[in-house]
């Protein structure tokens, strides 16, 4: 009785302990991206907004969308 | 914040083709691949029309369903990338794609095909914003500059517009009113879901 239990008990960690070995296989989604109002290195980025400041950030973009696409606001 | 969006007033767009140059100039896009096209039906008949046709990012992506490595995800802002150390270049995103915009280099690392390359919303991919890693492979990072997609914003008519799908919609419906006529975005419905998603309207030819 005592041998077939650590016969179990053996296998049991043989095959947990295999587990351990398996290398992740995540894919694509795995990898982060960072968001844009974080800022970047480009040297040309526009004033306005602070990188890392989300609120500034989608302030700046909704004042550009509609300073540069809404014409009806130039000729109000 | 709502979602980036893209819309292309039909009854503004006259097939000048300054946002495919824009977009391909912008990101250095090798010759064969178009990330960006302008799709005129009724060529050349008296009230015919164009619209500008690039990756919708979708807010439920038939590419992103389909891909058989994961390659693509979604930004907090609703833009749809993908991560082209994963792509294989299968194709299956270009057959599930109802606006043609996964694109495929002649000269890649699979011979014929090569890794899939398409709009990026000019938000550039997963490599850190505006490093030169990201340009090689996906573009300039506009976005992360505090700018709108440069066809959008190099648009002459401002047919095409771009940015959060709030002030789209309100820049476009002040349009409508304004004119009284043209409330219907091709694509639109397709791309971002309504009860008439894909169904040609009334009286169309193709």
């Amino acid at each position: 009785m005592m041998t077939t239990v650590l016969r179990i008990i053996g296998v049991v960690a043989v095959v947990g302990l295999a587990a351990c070995g398996e290398k992740p296989q995540t894919l694509g989604a795995g990898k982060t991206d960072v968001s844009p109002y974080q800022g970047g290195e480009s040297a040309f980025a526009t004033p306005g907004w602070k990188a890392g400041d989300k609120t500034s950030w989608e302030q700046a973009m909704k004042a550009r969308a509609l300073n540069t696409q809404n014409e009806y606001n130039r000729t109000r | 914040m709502a979602r980036m969006k893209f819309a292309c007033d039909a009854e503004r767009c006259i097939e000048c083709n300054g946002c495919v140059t824009a977009c391909k100039n912008e990101h250095e896009v090798p010759w064969g691949v178009n990330r960006r096209r302008v799709v005129t039906l009724n060529d050349g008949v008296p009230g015919e029309k164009s619209i500008s046709v690039a990756c919708m990012h979708c807010s439920d992506a038939p590419c992103m369903a389909v891909c058989p490595v994961n390659c693509f995800y979604r930004t907090d802002e609703g833009v749809v990338l993908h991560d082209k150390d994963v792509c294989i270049g299968c194709g299956y995103c270009s057959y599930a794609c109802p606006f043609g915009a996964p694109q495929f280099p002649a000269a890649g690392t699979f011979g014929v095909r090569g890794k899939m390359d398409k709009c990026t919303f000019c938000a550039g991919g997963p490599e850190a914003n505006g490093s030169q890693a990201e340009f090689e492979k996906y573009g300039r990072n506009r976005l992360s500059e505090g700018k709108l997609p440069a066809c959008a914003e190099m648009c002459s008519t401002k047919a095409l517009l771009a940015g959060d799908g709030d002030v789209v919609a309100d820049i476009f419906r002040t349009r409508v009113v304004q004119r009284g006529k043209g409330a219907e975005v091709w694509g639109w419905g397709t791309a971002y879901g309504s009860k008439k998603a894909g169904q040609a309207p009334e009286g169309a030819k193709s």
